[in-house]
């Protein structure tokens, strides 16, 4: 029977999922033009739900019939989803209304995105974690093709949509096949079995490796990322800016949970495939990022790139000593990109004029000159994202390497500075041609975008002095093994 | 008696032959029907594996069942939307051939 | 006899790969919907055989009635059938005739043979893997999977309203049209 500590465990998950329930029904007494009582409700929906969870913070809890856990590593992972989702609607508000797609139920769906991406982050079960997937997806799919009368937005829906379906269904033939050779569902039954080495060693692995397959889908890692450009380019920008903080950050909060809790033993076998996919990631997310002219391209192939340094510490899962700093280190480069990524894609929405329009890299001309401001943060971004010191990006890239350089992947250590270095070239291209082109841009500025802008810049800036507070944290986040 | 690796096998194919439909269909209904085609192959899997689990632990145990019926669920919520999404790029467009619809490229 | 029980498994593998080959082939929409129901169907008595009678019937209901029959219903709403490529299949009529005794077939075989074609399973009672068991389970241990997949299905329902529900007047004279 359910007990008072099962609800407790996944309390803010319940809070989030209940408040968009009543959400959508209260949203049917909100007038067309007034759905900005919508967003805010929806903040604050989601301000409760960061509460609880810090409150919550610090215990380590099984709950359900150990189906959920409660620990560091889950708190750490909701309140980067809960914030990611505030400034999600901050971003969407105004653009919404501005491209005639004013709904409520905008809102609702991302806080039911959030749910899933929040019990993701808490799943101890493969079926959790299958149906947390869904949960988070479905409402994607539909907020990627929310913007019903544009033709690019439906047909991002749609290729998003096949494409994920098929990798969840890789999931899911993973899952059937791991349960066939354990017997088991719950991370604390498969962990018994495979340490008492009674599991069913091949179809272990080919379960193994196809939920790698199913994951790499959603992380966007090379070969199967190609999915992305055309799905960031077609969505509406918030709902792009969203899914590339946060649906990467719970791909991977997905990742380490079943790699960590249930592969350790599969090491050996997998951890040439992992090379592979880091390796091939970061080199084709920044190579091809550097023909792109169009700006959420070349942050879409941009954000490929990043999966793979993230992929590149990934590699060292295996090995006891190193997997805490792997961690670790993902944690606190989520944090950094997540801060770097929203300030950017907040400055595309910035110059989108109208849907698709206005966002090619001839449109930045002038900014610098006429809105020094704005050129200033999002020179800061780009060098975030470029890994230069005195960022948080370049802290975030500093401690991936050392944890792949202390796991001994040298190599690939070698292969993500390279590429990083190349990067440089698109990300400072941006802001030459912020700063050193003549130009009248013309901008949609809204004080809630300008905000995120504002506090994100200054964000990147000032925490980059103070790295091991953020480091200390994520650290301080660890997952619950067998 | 049936040795569970043939139910595993026939699986497998039809899992084979959703996951080649899906790649290669032009039209976006028929990805999608091999799409189910595939859930439909992993619910088989499950199924085989519940039954000689049982039989080999003497009592039926029911992780198996929840599993297949979720699956028959999260294949109907796909479907739903999937076809949401087919008829409104049609709307847009007059086609479902994938091929045709392409506006986004670099 | 155990050999009974092969040519059983033979037959329903044979005809559940066939279908999935033939929905693979068919370049009409409906006829590779089609078949794939006769796969489900097949499936379904695979499952029966394998002692889950819940599930098969759930197969039946839910993947066969409900989700094909969607799928047929959009497919003749968007014409996708009269798509190039389309070629009538000569003699469909004999084909479906034929397939329907395969399937009948199927159903007759399991009838009288079922205890044959896998051992039985030990059962606790004869209607452990009830509707009723099933749903007692649901609600205790496994209460969280079930929440969450009504979740899954409600977003899924808000989503498919959003994207194909009307626009109203007022909003399609001020929204953007594609070039």
């Amino acid at each position: 029977m359910t007990r008072m500590i099962d609800i407790y465990s996944i309390l803010p998950v319940m809070i989030v999922a209940g408040w968009a329930l009543l959400l959508l029904v209260v949203d049917l007494w909100i007038p067309r033009h007034r759905k900005g009582i919508t967003a805010l409700l929806a903040a604050i929906g989601l301000a409760i739900a960061l509460g609880f969870v810090l409150a919550s913070s610090g215990n380590t809890i099984l709950g359900f019939n150990q189906m959920v856990v409660l620990d560091g590593f889950s708190s750490f992972m909701q309140v980067l989803f809960l914030v990611s989702g505030m400034v999600a609607v901050a971003l969407a508000y105004d653009y919404i209304q501005r491209m005639n797609i004013n709904h409520g139920e905008f809102y609702v769906l991302m806080m039911f995105s959030i749910a899933g991406m929040m019990l993701m982050s808490q799943a101890y079960n493969l079926l959790m974690v299958f149906l947390a997937l869904e949960l988070l997806s479905i409402p994607l799919y539909v907020l990627t093709g929310f913007a019903r009368t544009r033709l690019e937005s439906e047909e991002a829906s749609l290729k998003y949509f096949l494409l994920g379906a098929f990798a969840s269904g890789f999931v899911l033939y993973g899952t059937a096949l791991i349960f066939s050779a354990t017997g088991q569902l719950d991370f604390v039954g498969i962990a018994a079995v495979v340490t008492a080495g009674s599991a069913n060693s091949v179809l272990f692995l080919i379960g193994a490796a196809l939920l790698l397959v199913g994951f790499g889908f959603k992380i966007a890692a090379v070969p199967f990322q190609m999915w992305t450009p055309d799905v960031y380019q077609g969505a509406p920008t918030p709902v792009t800016a969203f899914m590339s903080v946060a649906v990467k950050a719970a791909g991977f909060a997905a990742l380490m949970r079943v790699f960590l809790v249930l592969f350790p033993s599969l090491s050996e076998h997998l951890t040439p495939i992992l090379w592979v996919m880091a390796a091939l990631t970061m080199i084709v997310g920044n190579i091809v990022a550097l023909a792109q002219n169009n700006i959420k391209r070349m942050l879409a192939y941009s954000a490929i790139a990043h999966a793979g340094y993230i992929l590149m510490a990934f590699v060292a899962f295996g090995n006891g000593e190193v997997v805490g700093n792997t961690v670790a280190a993902t944690l606190f480069y989520l944090v950094a990109y997540g801060l770097t990524s929203f300030g950017a894609w907040a400055l595309v929405i910035v110059i989108e004029r109208e849907y698709g329009k206005g966002i090619l890299l001839d449109d930045l001309a002038g900014i610098g000159k006429h809105y020094p401001w704005l050129g200033v943060a999002m020179l800061v971004f780009m060098l975030s994202f470029a890994g230069v010191p005195l960022t948080m990006g370049f802290w975030g890239k500093f401690y991936l390497f050392r944890t792949a350089v202390q796991a001994g992947y040298i190599g690939l250590a070698i292969i993500g500075l390279l590429t990083s270095v190349a990067s440089a070239y698109y990300y400072l291209r941006v802001v030459v041609y912020m700063f050193m082109k003549p130009g009248e841009p013309k901008l949609q500025i809204n004080p809630w975008v300008s905000l995120v802008i504002g506090v994100a810049a200054l964000a990147v800036l000032l925490l980059s002095l103070i790295p091991w507070t953020i480091l200390e944290l994520a650290s301080r986040a660890v997952l619950l093994l067998q | 008696m049936i040795p569970l690796s043939w139910y595993l096998i026939l699986a497998a194919v039809l899992f084979s032959v959703g996951m080649f439909g899906a790649i290669s269909r032009k039209n976006a209904v028929a990805v999608l029907i091999s799409i189910e085609l595939m859930l439909n192959a992993v619910n088989i899997n499950i199924l085989a594996f519940w039954h000689y689990h049982s039989q080999s632990l003497g009592y039926t145990e029911i992780n198996g069942l929840v599993f297949a019926a979720v699956v028959i669920i999260a294949a109907a919520a796909e479907v739903a939307i999937g076809l949401a999404i087919i008829i409104a790029v049609y709307r847009l467009r007059k086609t479902v051939v994938a091929s045709d619809i392409n506006v986004l490229k670099g | 006899m155990p050999v009974i029980g092969t040519i059983f498994y033979a037959f329903l593998a044979i005809v559940a790969v066939g279908s999935a080959l033939g929905m693979l082939i068919n370049r009409n929409a409906i006829y590779s919907a089609l078949f794939l129901v006769l796969n489900f169907a097949t499936v379904a008595v695979l499952y029966l055989a394998l002692g889950a009678p819940f599930i098969a019937l759930s197969q039946i209901t839910v993947y066969a009635g409900a989700i094909m029959v969607l799928f047929l219903f959009v497919i003749t709403l968007l014409g996708a059938e009269k798509l190039p490529g389309y070629e009538p299949i000569k003699g469909h009529r004999i084909v479906a005739i034929g397939l329907a005794f395969v399937f009948i077939a199927e159903l007759v075989l399991f009838f009288f043979f079922r205890n044959q074609v896998t051992g039985p399973i030990p059962l606790i009672g004869p209607e452990f893997a009830s509707p009723r068991n099933i749903g007692v389970l649901m609600f205790t241990e496994y209460l969280l999977p079930f929440e969450v997949v009504a979740f899954i299905l409600l977003s899924a329902t808000v989503g498919a309203i959003m994207l194909t529900k009307p626009e109203r007047k007022s909003t399609t004279k001020l929204s953007q049209q594609q070039d």
